[in-house]
């Protein structure tokens, strides 16, 4: 069994530099600690919808 | 799927191909030889008169009195709820309207011939802003003017079109673009070429002053006179672009009032259907958004071709006068365009976005997948009969629209 005091932790250090993918609420929240953020627009094909999606791969997008 | 690459790169071509030009102007029954009496063309995907919004309404009962089919607006409503007038989209003929988008016999109709491919494209002339019939207008000032640009100003311009053998209108619009024109709600500097282009012919076949005095100060006066020709522009560059096997590039899309509809390349005439959303902007002094009807007209076939909402990057201005957003933020719209289109248009290019060309192509694939609507830049009209357009604004085409037409494509080619 491992033991947690013996495992490192790597936490990201100062200065972080963050690219957020999707939701933005996420990229706020660290504007607002003024971390050096940068927004990417994403979010899932059709919107989720797993049906839409299957068709989408099979006609080719 | 390699055939849907290669029918959405024909579907392209077509539309870049294409060459519209303003040739004539004559009645409606001319150009569609199927209206008949009591058959009046609408806005949109098919309806029936009970889902009809009020300026629908409104403004069938107004052409019914025009079309001397009913006495008054009282018996015109009572024949048309009994089922007396047969109700048919404009675009199973070969025609397109702006707003409620009525179309009936004795009306002029411009004429746009796509010399490309043959095939001619109709829209009645623009009747200016305010109380008219294409927001619902319906008293005796509208038909008034109605009259005027059935008995005056459409023989003439028919008279100074055939004269000219035409105006080309792929140059015309591409001009338009670099005047900050994207040829939905800003249409001034493609209205100022167009009345340059016809005031010495309509000088010239003219032999009555006060006449030719009346249709330069009507076309003049008008900012949105070229909507209707881009519209019919619009519907001869879409029509050849129907039925392409395999093809998910959109040909239509159109709006009742009550429904939006899409049609798509490889679906043949089938009609993809969606409540219609309502629009998002600034209103004239004394309405608010309290007043306003859902979504209108046939219009958005600008759109389907890559202008309007999609060329929004061409025509700042008109991002403010639409509610949208600041001018700068133009640009932005068009950049969301071009990730639902397949291509851009080389001869239709936005100065301020160094030259970039349209987006053009709509792709059912790419709004499903993206879950980015086409904008579309739009009058408001007044929810109520006979009042009029009250605002303008930005609307988005319904998504599901887009996701039934997937599907329906899907089983088409046998992988749903």
């Amino acid at each position: 069994m491992s033991n947690d005091k013996d495992q490192d932790v790597h936490l990201p250090q100062p200065p972080l530099r963050v690219i957020n993918l999707g939701l933005e609420r996420f990229s706020d929240d660290l504007d607002a600690q003024r971390v050096e953020v940068v927004q990417v627009d994403w979010s899932p094909p059709a919107g989720g919808n797993p049906r839409l999606a299957a068709l989408l791969e099979k006609l080719g997008v | 799927m390699e055939q849907i690459s290669k029918a959405n790169q024909e579907a392209l071509q077509r539309m870049l191909r294409a060459d519209p030009v303003l040739v004539d102007v004559v009645p409606a029954a001319q150009a569609i030889p199927a209206l008949g009496k009591n058959m009046i063309l609408h806005a949109g995907p098919p309806i029936e008169w009970p889902r009809m919004c009020g300026p629908m309404q409104g403004a069938i009962c107004g052409i019914a009195v025009f079309e001397n089919w009913a006495p008054d607006l009282q018996t015109a409503e009572k024949m048309a709820a009994g089922g007396e007038f047969d109700f048919q989209p404009n675009h199973h003929f070969g025609a397109v309207g702006p707003m409620t988008g009525l179309t009936t016999l004795s009306q002029p109709v411009m004429v746009v011939e796509n010399r490309a491919f043959g095939n001619r494209a109709y829209c009645t002339i623009n009747e200016g802003l305010g109380k008219v019939m294409r927001f619902g207008g319906n008293d005796a000032e509208v038909l008034a003017r109605l009259g005027w640009l059935r008995s005056t100003l459409g023989p003439a311009m028919g008279r100074a079109l055939r004269e000219l053998g035409g105006i080309p209108l792929k140059a015309l619009a591409a001009r338009g673009l670099t005047m900050g024109d994207e040829m939905h709600q800003r249409n001034v500097g493609c209205s100022g070429l167009t009345l340059r282009a016809l005031a010495g012919a309509l000088a010239r076949t003219s032999d009555d002053r006060e006449a030719l005095a009346e249709a330069l100060d009507f076309i003049g006066g008008n900012d949105q006179f070229f909507l209707n020709i881009a519209m019919a522009m619009g519907k001869a560059i879409m029509d050849p672009v129907r039925d392409i096997e395999y093809a998910t590039v959109v040909t239509a899309m159109s709006r009742n009032g009550t429904d939006f509809g899409i049609r798509v390349s490889g679906t043949g005439d089938d009609w993809f259907v969606a409540p219609v959303e309502m629009p998002e902007g600034l209103y004239f002094p004394g309405f608010t958004a309290a007043d306003a009807n859902p979504d209108m007209g046939d219009s958005t076939i600008v759109e389907t071709i890559g202008l309007g909402g999609f060329a929004m990057g061409a025509s700042p201005a008109v991002a403010g006068f639409v509610g949208a957003g600041a001018a700068s933020t133009a640009a932005d719209f068009t950049r969301n365009m071009a990730e639902i289109t397949i291509g851009e248009n080389p001869e239709w290019t936005i100065p301020g976005m160094d030259y970039r060309g349209v987006p053009s192509g709509i792709d059912i694939r790419l709004v499903v997948k993206t879950g980015i609507a086409p904008t579309i830049n739009t009058g408001i009209a007044h929810k109520e009969p006979g009042i009029g357009q009250v605002g303008a604004g930005v609307v988005r085409a319904p998504m599901a629209c887009f996701e039934s037409a997937l599907v329906a494509f899907a089983e088409r080619v046998g992988v749903a």
